[in-house]
């Protein structure tokens, strides 16, 4: 097992919870390549996202638009903001040609916001690519293990 | 669960709850009131159940819910569609557990009673402890009456009622333009949305034809689209208008150009349109097709309320579930052209996702709208909720009764059926 490359890729991706849990979002959006996806899937068996639905389905475009509904104060459901706590752990490297290294993880969430405590929990599985001083994101799909089941409307970035 | 309690014995008179221009709070918060809705109206009416494109072959199926009953829309091997009730008739276990699929036969899990896709009882494991005190014709799975318009499949407890036809009556050729955004490929249901929120079920239906609340509510997915989309959507103040058409239905065209999409197809194809026509015609679809297919994309430009559980909204319907009297699931199912261009599909996907479901930019915030007017409606102790919006402007039409785009008149259509079920 590649401990060094396990560290890496760990310190990679617990450094892009932090930002989310802690409204970095400016430097989460430089940590993806300009073509990385950002992909919600709802059906859990699904390969084919970019030709079916999913909750989100996010380019660079799209991402800076979500971005900007949250924090940009126009909407009732993201105002007050969701806090969350994320822990991110079980982290794997399913494999590495080199260029590419794919990495699952756990992802615990809790979310807080007027009233009510939440959870999701979900495999990310993500394509990095190795860049200049660490990664970048080429694709991030976040599974949740509840995808399927009826979801109530979630107004930050899992 | 609780009992169904008969609408004779509440302690109010639904029909003193609907005034013209107004609705008592309690229709939101009663839970009396919600168990007699399942019954008079869930129970007694056409609720729609799916899209044929759901179940297109022999043997596909779904499940989904008639009011709080379980029921199984399935294709048999004549191509009937039958919508049966999900529960065996020996123990009562329901037969079904998917959400959608393709079987052979449905087969009880508890003890392995076996049933057609017709419903009809096929086979019992060991019959020989029934001797002759079992007849198998007379217990199928129960079925339905079952009729469809435009592939919109509608189901009902009731064999006295009207043809489905009838009850949608002027609704149907806005059915009609609807399905004009199959572009000449049909209209296809590949996934949906589905969430719920702490809420009565009527918030929703009101919402389907309220172009009131959409500059507000929606204000920050409206920065979030480009100039011309913006433009589209400042329907508020425009010429677009809502109509009563009758049965509880309405209708609330909010871009009167795009009310029929296969109209101006000489027309520029707008800017927002112009790399999907490229990409299409890369694709060798010729000129027509092409303009047919970019009008087509965006969806129609209005909104068909059909009492009481499903909507044709722009580009998907809009399905309701009653869970309780406080809360409710609703499902937005999207559209795309069936054997179309992937590309096509790929922007109808996009634009689904982003204004519909969970994460869009839409939905979670008309949820917290709803949720709040849910959490509201807990004040006061006699107080009413208003719908007395575009009354003065409000004039006969063909088919019902027409006013402005952000008036009420929807909802008050909705609101005399709902009385006229619940005085029934």
């Amino acid at each position: 097992m590649n401990l060094q490359l396990l560290q890496e890729v760990t310190a990679f991706i617990w450094q892009e919870g932090d930002m989310l849990d802690h409204g970095e979002y400016e430097a989460w959006q430089d940590l993806w390549t300009a073509k990385g996806t950002y992909i919600i899937p709802i059906n859990p068996k699904e390969t084919d996202f970019e030709n079916t639905l999913n909750y989100a389905y996010d380019d660079h475009h799209m991402r800076r638009l979500r971005v900007q509904r949250l924090i940009g104060g126009e909407s009732i459901s993201t105002s007050p903001q969701p806090r969350t706590v994320r822990s991110i752990s079980r982290i794997r490297v399913l494999g590495d040609d080199g260029v590419n290294v794919t990495v699952r993880a756990a992802q615990n969430i809790r979310e807080f916001r007027k009233e009510s405590l939440k959870h999701y929990s979900a495999d990310l599985t993500y394509t990095l690519v190795r860049a200049e001083g660490g990664f970048k994101i080429e694709r991030k799909v976040i599974s949740l293990i509840n995808s399927d089941d009826t979801l109530a409307g979630i107004g930050y970035i899992l | 669960m609780t009992n169904l309690i008969p609408a004779v014995n509440l302690s109010v008179d639904p029909s003193e709850l609907v005034q013209p221009d107004r609705v008592h709070t309690s229709l939101y918060t009663d839970p009396a009131l919600f168990d007699a809705e399942l019954e008079k109206i869930f129970h007694s009416t056409w609720i729609w159940v799916a899209h044929e494109s759901e179940i297109p072959e022999a043997g596909s199926y779904k499940t989904t819910y008639i009011g709080k009953q379980p029921v199984i829309v399935v294709r048999d091997r004549k191509k009937a569609v039958n919508v049966l009730l999900n529960r065996c008739r020996h123990r009562g276990a329901t037969v079904c557990e998917h959400k959608k699929g393709k079987t052979n036969s449905f087969v009880c899990p508890y003890h392995g009673w076996g049933y057609a896709l017709d419903g009809s009882l096929r086979g019992v494991p060991h019959p020989e402890s029934y001797g002759d005190c079992l007849d198998k014709a007379e217990l199928p799975l129960v079925s339905l009456r079952t009729e469809s318009y435009a592939g919109m499949i509608f189901a009902t407890f009731k064999d006295d009622i009207e043809p489905l036809e009838d009850f949608l009556g002027a609704a149907k050729k806005w059915m009609d333009l609807f399905m004009k955004q199959g572009a000449g490929y049909g209209i296809k249901v590949p996934g949906e949305h589905r969430f719920r929120f702490p809420g009565n079920w009527k918030i929703q239906l009101e919402n389907t034809t309220d172009a009131y609340h959409f500059p507000l509510v929606h204000k920050s997915f409206l920065s979030s689209v480009d100039e011309q989309t913006l433009e589209l959507f400042d329907f508020v103040k425009g010429p677009g208008y809502v109509e009563d058409l009758g049965n509880g239905h309405s209708v609330m065209v909010m871009i009167p150009e795009l009310v029929d999409l296969e109209a101006d197809l000489d027309k520029p194809i707008p800017e927002r349109f112009e790399s999907l026509a490229a990409e299409l015609r890369d694709e060798g679809i010729d000129e027509p097709q092409v303009r047919r297919i970019v009008r087509a994309v965006g969806g129609s430009g209005f909104n068909l309320n059909l009492f009481p559980n499903v909507a044709c909204s722009m580009a998907f319907f809009r399905v309701l579930q009653p869970i309780s009297v406080t809360e409710t699931e609703i499902h937005h199912s999207v559209i795309t052209m069936d054997g179309g261009p992937a590309a096509a599909n790929r922007y109808r996907l996009r634009l689904h996702e982003h204004f519909q479901g969970p994460m869009g930019f839409g939905t979670p915030d008309d949820s917290e709208a709803w949720e709040r007017v849910q959490k509201g409606a807990n004040a006061g102790e006699n107080l009413w909720i208003m719908l007395n919006r575009g009354l003065p402007g409000e004039r006969p039409s063909e088919d019902g009764l027409v006013s402005d785009v952000s008036a009420e008149t929807g909802m008050r259509a909705a609101y005399q059926q709902w009385k006229k079920m619940m005085s029934a």
